[in-house]
C-alpha cells in the first residue's frame, strides 16, 4: 500500500517535471527539470526492485550527461530564450509527428499482455548478479557490439571536434 | 519491525550529529594544523585552547547580513547551498560503521542502509554533488561565480572517471558491490591497500579533486576568481558551502578507510575476546581513527602544496590518472585470471 503512494507521487513528479522541462523559459531551468525527471524515473526503478538500474541511471544520466548539459548551457551563457521563433508549419509538423509517436506507444502498451509480465520481486531480474549474468551470458555479442558502437561515436565526435586537418 | 525502524532512525540521527560535530571541529583542527605548519598558535582565544572557536564562527555566520544579488535567480540561489549540504550528508547512510550491536540477543547492524550496490550508491551521490555548486554559481549571476561553477563541473566529471576506474579493481577483487561485504573481506590485516597501492593513490588524488580541496580547489581559487562559486554568498548560506566541504572530507575519509584500509577492522582486534557491544564500540573507534588520519592528510597537503594551474589539473586527470587507472584494471584482471 505504501509503495502505491510512492508510485503515484513519483509518477506525478515525473510528469510534472517533464512538462515543466518543456514549458520553462530559461534553458537552465529546463535542464534542472529534466534532471528531476530522471530522479523520478530512478525512483520507479527502485520500486521495481532494480536498484542497480536505478543507481546506474542516476550516475549516467543525472551525474554525467545532465552535468555536461548544464556545463554547456552555462558556458554558452544561454540566460534567456534567444532562439528565433519557429515558423507555423514546423510547429504543425512537430505536433503531428509527436502525436503519431504517442499513438504508436499507446498501441504497443495496449497490445501488451500485462498478465504474462513477470513479477520483478520474484524473478529478481533487476539485481546486479542476475542482470550481469544475462548481459554477459545470453546477450554477450549485442552488449559488446553496442559498446563498440559507443566507442565509434566517441572517436567520431573527437575527430569532428578537432580543429586542424589530419 | 517497529524496533528496527526506531533503531534505524536513532542510528541515522546519531550519524547526522556525528558528521556535523566532526565537521565543526575539523574547522578548528584545520586552523590549528595550519598554525602548527606555519609556526604560530592558531585560534586560542575562544575558550580553553580555542575549543569554542567553531561555536563563535557559527554564531558569527548566523548573525551576518543576508545578502542576495538583485539579479539573482532567487529560488536557485537558495537551492544551491541547501543541495550541497543535503548531498554531503547523504553518503553516510551506506557506510558500515562497525560490526553488529547485540541487544537482548538481536543483532543490530551499525549501518543505516545495507544496499547490495553500496559502492555505486556512493558514486551516485558523488556524481550529483556538483549540482549544488553549479546551481549556486550560476544563480548568483556573477561572472566569477559562473567561472567557478563551470570549473567545478568539468573538474568533477574528469576526476570521477579515474575514481570509478580505480574502484573497479576493488570490485573485481572482492566480487561484490556491497560495502559491508567489502569490509568483511578485509578482516585482520587483509586490507585492500596492500593489493591495490596504485588504486589507492589514484583514489586519494581524485578524492582531493572531488571534495574541492587544495591543491585542486580551483572552483574557489581566490587569487583568480575572488571567491569562486560562492563569491556572492554571505551569512549562513556561505556557511553551508564551507561546512559541506568539511562534511565531505569526513565522509570521503570514511569511504577511503572502508574501501582500502579495512574499514573497522584492525589486526588482532577480533582475537581479544571482547563482548560484542564493546567490540563494536572499539571497532567503531578504529574506523574513526582511520578517518581522522585521512582528515589530517587533507590538512597536511592543503598547507604544504601550492594550487595547481587549471590546465595542469586537466592534464593530470586525463593524461596521467585515467591511463594509470586503466592499466591498474588490466593488471588486476590478468592477476585474477592467472590465480584462478
Amino acid at each position: 500500500m505504501f509503495t502505491h503512494y510512492i508510485f503515484h507521487f513519483l509518477s506525478i513528479l515525473a510528469l510534472f517535471s517533464a512538462i515543466m522541462m518543456l514549458a520553462s523559459k530559461k534553458p537552465i531551468h529546463s535542464v534542472l527539470f529534466l534532471t528531476l525527471t530522471f530522479f523520478a524515473i530512478a525512483g520507479h526503478y527502485v520500486l521495481l526492485n532494480a536498484q542497480f538500474l536505478a543507481v546506474v541511471h542516476v550516475i549516467v544520466y543525472a551525474g554525467a550527461i545532465m552535468v555536461l548539459f548544464l556545463f554547456t548551457v552555462m558556458l554558452l551563457n544561454l540566460n534567456k530564450d534567444e532562439r528565433s521563433p519557429k515558423p507555423m508549419w514546423v510547429k504543425i509538423i512537430a505536433f503531428i509527428a509527436g502525436g503519431m509517436l504517442m499513438l504508436t506507444l499507446i498501441g504497443i502498451f495496449r497490445g501488451y499482455d500485462i498478465q504474462s509480465a513477470q513479477d520483478p520481486m520474484t524473478t529478481q531480474i533487476g539485481l546486479v548478479k542476475n542482470l550481469g549474468k544475462i548481459l554477459y551470458h545470453d546477450y554477450l555479442i549485442p552488449f559488446e557490439l553496442s559498446s563498440v558502437l559507443f566507442l565509434t561515436a566517441m572517436v567520431g565526435a573527437v575527430l569532428l571536434g578537432k580543429k586542424e586537418q589530419i | 519491525m517497529v524496533t528496527q525502524i526506531i533503531y534505524k532512525t536513532l542510528l541515522a540521527s546519531f550519524i547526522l550529529v556525528l558528521s556535523l560535530v566532526v565537521a565543526m571541529y575539523s574547522t578548528l583542527i584545520e586552523r590549528k594544523v595550519a598554525g602548527w605548519f606555519q609556526d604560530r598558535h592558531g585560534p586560542n582565544r575562544a575558550g580553553p585552547w580555542g575549543l569554542l572557536q567553531p561555536l563563535a564562527d557559527g554564531i558569527k555566520l548566523f548573525f551576518k547580513e543576508e545578502f542576495m544579488p538583485a539579479s539573482a535567480d532567487k529560488f536557485l540561489y537558495i537551492l544551491g547551498p541547501s543541495l550541497t549540504m543535503f548531498v554531503a550528508l547523504l553518503t553516510s547512510a551506506a557506510i558500515p560503521w562497525g560490526p553488529d550491536l547485540v541487544i537482548n540477543g538481536v543483532a543490530y547492524p551499525l549501518q543505516v542502509a545495507d544496499v547490495n550496490i553500496g559502492i555505486l550508491y556512493v558514486f551516485a551521490i558523488l556524481s550529483i554533488g556538483v549540482y549544488g555548486i553549479m546551481i549556486g554559481g550560476w544563480a548568483s549571476n556573477n561572472k566569477y561565480a559562473l567561472l567557478g561553477a563551470v570549473r567545478a563541473s568539468s573538474q568533477m566529471i574528469s576526476y570521477e572517471l579515474a575514481m570509478s576506474l580505480s574502484i573497479i579493481t576493488i570490485v573485481m577483487m572482492t566480487g561484490s558491490l556491497s560495502l559491508r561485504e567489502i569490509v568483511a573481506q578485509q578482516q585482520g590485516f587483509n586490507w585492500n591497500i596492500i593489493y591495490q597501492p596504485l588504486g589507492f593513490l589514484i583514489f586519494l588524488i581524485c578524492a582531493f579533486a572531488e571534495t574541492n580541496r587544495s591543491p585542486f580547489d580551483l572552483p574557489e581559487c581566490e587569487t583568480e576568481l575572488v571567491g569562486g562559486y560562492h563569491t556572492e554568498y554571505s551569512s549562513m548560506k556561505l556557511g553551508f558551502y564551507l561546512f559541506a566541504e568539511y562534511i565531505n572530507m569526513f565522509i570521503s575519509g570514511a569511504v577511503m578507510a572502508t574501501l582500502f584500509l579495512g574499514g573497522y577492522h584492525f589486526p588482532g582486534l577480533d582475537k581479544l575476546g571482547l563482548s560484542p557491544n564493546v567490540f563494536a564500540f572499539v571497532s567503531f573507534m578504529v574506523l574513526f581513527t582511520k578517518i581522522t588520519f585521512f582528515g589530517f592528510i587533507y590538512m597536511w597537503i592543503r598547507w604544504t602544496l601550492p594550487r595547481f594551474r587549471y590546465d595542469q589539473l586537466m592534464k593530470l586527470g586525463w593524461k596521467s590518472l585515467i591511463p594509470l587507472a586503466i592499466l591498474n584494471v588490466v593488471i588486476t584482471g590478468v592477476v585474477i585470471l592467472l590465480n584462478q
